[in-house]
């Protein structure tokens, strides 16, 4: 790892990724930020305003109140799927046809276009045509995620937890399958507990994909918009609407393209943070990893 | 792995003493807790499937039947819905659609991936940290930010409604993915073996088609995975981009709903239609993924 | 290009940061720079320290902006103070 090259020419095959990339990503933002500045009606008709769009949209109530929801909503998510994700790992079977049908079926939810697992949960939930909906009335509880904002929330997490728990399980799997089987026979042999395998083999063997899929999960959850817009379309109110929904709600459906710039920069801004933080702690837990090794 | 070494050591001194007695009753205690983590599994495997069951049962039935009562099977198996989507270029095209743009940047994504990753897992140059950040927070960028942007950029250089601009589109995201999990697996890859090659008088284009690729094949197919996955799911950058001529499978659905109520039946089997494909790749790919989920990095 | 909606400030403001980007270019081609320790808790390199400082700037610009009734110049003023001392010491 350690015994890279220096050589600047190395730019030559990073070339092509990066025109790529820029030209999808860097126009699009300067584009952004020049909206941010002003008040855009037409393409002859705008007017400089300079910070007003920044200082209404960090002032906005709505848009405080979806950004907590959204913490809330990344940090439930989180804290179920990471946990349930592991242990449905440590139950898959590790070789023959059975692991191949279990890897497929574990899978397939993460493989369904995320509008379309909005529409299987819509059908799913509903009171009159839905097997959860239905069942859940039949034993009494007055479910119905169109008034109710508790159950919407519920359906939420819960249709995010069928989503994406198979992420998590799936990269577990894959770590605890490269530890070597030695481990577990000495391991074995020396009577350790079953939570003393998990804890001293598995789970740091872990370490490294589960930073991965905090990173995945947490980056995902942090944009949702097509699952809850189809589910519930951020209601009732405005319970589930969380910020890539208040966005798209300002910028296509009320046309304000100054206030939506303001509130998108901010908002990229709050990730840039987040994902540095996240990223240097990576970077600095695998240097001080490696220097450990070496020593 | 001082950890494991001394382990064995202590186990041969167990294993002498211990091993007759235990050996029996150990056997009954593993089947019994594989049998619970079988249960366990399965009661996990039944919840996951139930949301696509039963999208998979609206769809073998008709309208009249779904509103019309519950049944946790169709009573009258009905493939009207399907042959509807079948027979209607305005539905199957929107599959053609969204395979062809997935292809598109699947093959675009790795051309350009495959060099770059390269350049960051054998060499060192200037700004080579803050270039690799800047691509990871690509991937955080939430689509809806862009929508507007893109909407003009595209159409300003006349690749609106294409399935070019689309696949261009999602590289936005999938680019830097792909560099990220194949940085991991090429740096597993000792680097004495490009080396050799390299003494062995192979050009670098040679040795990188011919000897590396080869070499992380499961990296490579755990990569086509995601790149397909995330440019099939996502919809709102495909939806904003095209019009008719490459409109997504996920936008066509939405005409299920008209003034006279929501065609159940056909959306549930439109649906069931866009979990297939994914089937396919996952199959494909299993014995790389099993292997080469963790991206290189455990 | 038209529809980019350009400005002068934010003309002005790119091209700030597409210098600033070259002039690191060139002074890492040099002098290359050294990872060292400053106050900040992780060792950083030049770019490292420019970053960090460019982001605060951003969040100390939202912060006068949102919160405070000051002039938009107290924001660029304690930036480029801030800047400095990363450079300097961070």
């Amino acid at each position: 790892m350690n015994n890279k090259v220096q050589n600047n020419r190395a730019w030559l095959l990073v070339l092509p990724m990066l025109v790529l990339v820029a030209f999808s990503a860097i126009i699009p933002l300067m584009t952004v930020v020049n909206y941010s500045v002003q008040d855009v009606l037409g393409p002859n008709a705008r007017f400089f305003t300079g910070t007003e769009w920044f200082s209404t949209m960090l002032n906005d109530s709505n848009l405080q109140a979806a950004f907590g929801r959204q913490i809330l909503f990344s940090l439930t998510i989180l804290a179920i799927q990471i946990p349930l994700g592991i242990g449905i790992a440590l139950l898959m079977p590790k070789k023959g046809w059975q692991a191949s049908a279990v890897l497929i079926l574990i899978t397939m939810p993460l493989l369904v276009p995320w509008n379309v697992v909005g529409s299987i949960w819509q059908i799913f939930t509903r009171g009159d045509i839905g097997l959860m909906g239905w069942s859940l009335r039949q034993i009494g509880i007055d479910y119905n995620i169109t008034r109710n904002a508790g159950d919407a929330w519920f359906t939420i997490i819960l249709m995010d937890v069928w989503h994406w728990t198979p992420l998590v399980a799936m990269l577990c799997y894959s770590g605890l399958r490269s530890i070597p089987e030695a481990y577990y026979q000495a391991a074995r042999i020396d009577r350790a507990s079953k939570w003393a395998v998990f804890r001293y083999i598995q789970l740091p063997k872990l370490t490294n994909v589960l930073v991965i899929a905090v990173l995945l999960r947490f980056m995902h959850s942090f944009m949702i918009y097509a699952e809850p817009f189809v589910l519930t379309g951020g209601g009732p109110g405005s319970s589930t609407t969380f910020l890539s929904q208040s966005l798209a709600t300002m910028a296509i459906g009320q046309q304000d393209l100054g206030p939506s710039a303001a509130f998108s920069i901010i908002y990229f801004l709050v990730i840039l943070l987040v994902s540095w933080i996240f990223y240097t702690t990576i970077m600095h837990m695998q240097k001080d990893k490696n220097s450990q090794g070496g020593a | 792995m001082s950890y494991q070494i001394e382990n064995t050591q202590q186990g041969e001194k167990y294993n002498t003493i211990f091993s007759k007695v235990s050996s029996a009753e150990r056997r009954r205690r593993n089947s019994r807790s594989r049998l619970k983590k079988r249960i366990l599994l399965g009661i996990y495997i039944v919840l996951l499937m139930l949301p696509i069951y039963w999208l998979l049962n609206m769809s073998l039935q008709t309208n009249s039947e779904i509103l019309g009562s519950m049944t946790l099977w169709p009573q009258n198996l009905t493939f009207d819905n399907y042959a509807r989507i079948f027979s209607n270029p305005s539905w199957y095209m929107g599959y053609v659609n969204s395979l062809m743009y997935v292809v598109m940047n699947m093959i675009i994504t790795m051309l350009v991936a495959l060099p770059a990753a390269y350049a960051f897992s054998r060499y060192k140059f200037i700004g080579d940290k803050h270039l690799f950040f800047w691509l990871l927070t690509n991937l955080m960028a939430p689509p809806a930010v862009f929508l507007l942007p893109y909407f003009q950029l595209y159409y300003s250089v006349g690749l609106f409604d294409t399935h070019i601009a689309v696949a261009l589109a999602h590289c936005l995201f999938n680019i830097p993915l792909a560099i990220w999990i194949l940085e991991g697996f090429m740096s597993s890859v000792p680097k004495e073996i490009d080396e050799t090659a390299y003494i062995d008088g192979y050009s670098f284009p040679k040795f990188f088609i011919k000897i590396f690729i080869p070499m992380i094949s499961s990296g490579i197919g755990v990569v086509l995975f995601f790149l397909f996955m995330f440019s099939w799911v996502e919809l709102l950058l495909a939806r904003t981009l095209t019009a008719t001529d490459a409109q997504p499978i996920g936008m066509i659905m939405t005409r299920t709903s008209t003034a006279s109520g929501i065609d159940w039946g056909t959306l549930a089997a439109a649906g069931m239609l866009t979990i297939v494909p994914g089937i396919l790749v996952v199959y494909f790919v299993r014995n790389h993924i099993a292997k080469g989920f963790a991206l290189g990095r455990t | 290009m038209s529809w980019m909606v350009w400005t002068l400030p934010t003309a002005i403001f790119f091209s700030s940061i597409a210098a600033m980007l070259a002039g690191m270019t060139v002074w890492e081609l040099r002098s290359p720079s050294i990872e060292r320790k400053g106050f900040l808790p992780i060792s950083t390199t030049r770019g490292d320290r420019l970053f960090i400082s460019l982001l605060s700037a951003a969040f100390i610009h939202l912060g006068v902006v949102g919160f405070t009734s000051l002039s938009l110049l107290v924001a660029s003023a304690v930036s480029v103070i801030w800047l400095l001392v990363m450079m300097r010491w961070g």
